[in-house]
């Protein structure tokens, strides 16, 4: 497995737990639980997508990323070319 | 504001061609109990939502939603990219082809195009989430139906998820459900 996909998976696991996460705190906002879990995987995550861009171009435009010379939110493939 | 981030939230690698499954597929991108009308019936219902709690569900859910109609176009995209014009002749995508090329279309699996009628927002939240609740089963009965018409475990991996991500919303929108009731403290008589 590539580098890239290694780090993308380990992106979209973190990324699934924080959002099934979000879901539940938003009825149970006084989980004291649910809500450590959830800004502990947000830092993990945040760690690991910086990473991801800095080598692999950014995922997020307007603002959200800083990008590498040449602008890479261009860079082929896309998602549901990749299947990524 | 929303921000698109360039990565699908569950991937797809469907390796073997199963062109008629495609078809079927897109009861989930453009039919009635799909996701794009999950996301567009959630993300118009959430205006008129009573609380913060619920504001936020239905933005947050609507917006999985819009992930999962890109799982579905990529499903859709990767299944028709290299048909020929005899296998898509063959697996009933002829009628498509003729208007569509090899692209996805929001439509359902009878090719019936994607319309607002399929959803409802009455600005009643208790009615507006016993409906979403209704979407949330109908959309797990319809990924049941499209696993058992394929054998393709690419296609069957990413069905399962999208599957349980119906069970997860169906129990949220259930809790929003009991605590909209409780907040408005009226009787409730069967």
């Amino acid at each position: 497995m590539s580098d890239r996909k290694k780090l993308l998976d380990e992106i979209r696991q973190l990324e699934f737990a924080t959002v099934d996460l979000n879901l539940y705190l938003d009825n149970f906002p006084d989980n004291k639980r649910a809500l450590s879990d959830y800004n502990m995987f947000t830092n993990q995550l945040m760690c690991l997508k910086s990473e991801y861009e800095d080598k692999f171009g950014i995922l997020t435009n307007f603002g959200y990323s800083e990008s590498q010379f040449p602008w890479t939110w261009i860079n082929e493939p896309w998602p549901w070319e990749s299947g990524e | 504001m929303w921000i698109y981030e360039k990565k699908l939230q569950y991937p797809v690698k469907i390796k073997t061609k199963d062109i008629q499954m495609a078809k079927y597929l897109s009861a989930q991108y453009g039919g009635p109990d799909g996701e794009l009308s999950a996301a567009v019936r959630y993300l118009n219902q959430r205006y008129t939502m009573p609380s913060g709690r619920t504001k936020g569900l239905l933005t947050d859910i609507g917006t999985e939603e819009l992930a999962h109609v890109e799982i579905i176009a990529s499903m859709i995209y990767q299944l028709l990219k290299d048909a020929t014009i005899d296998e898509l002749k063959k697996a009933g995508l002829a009628s498509h082809y003729t208007q569509h090329g090899r692209a996805p279309f929001p439509q359902d699996a009878n090719g019936v195009p994607w319309t607002s009628a399929y959803i409802q927002a009455t600005g009643d939240p208790i009615t507006d989430l016993h409906e979403d609740m209704a979407a949330e089963q109908k959309a797990r009965t319809t990924y049941e139906h499209l696993i058992t018409l394929t054998d393709d475990p690419d296609v069957i991996d990413v069905l399962k998820f999208l599957w349980a991500r119906e069970i997860v919303h169906f129990q949220r929108f259930g809790e929003a459900l009991v605590h909209v009731q409780d907040s408005m403290d009226t009787k409730r008589c069967f």
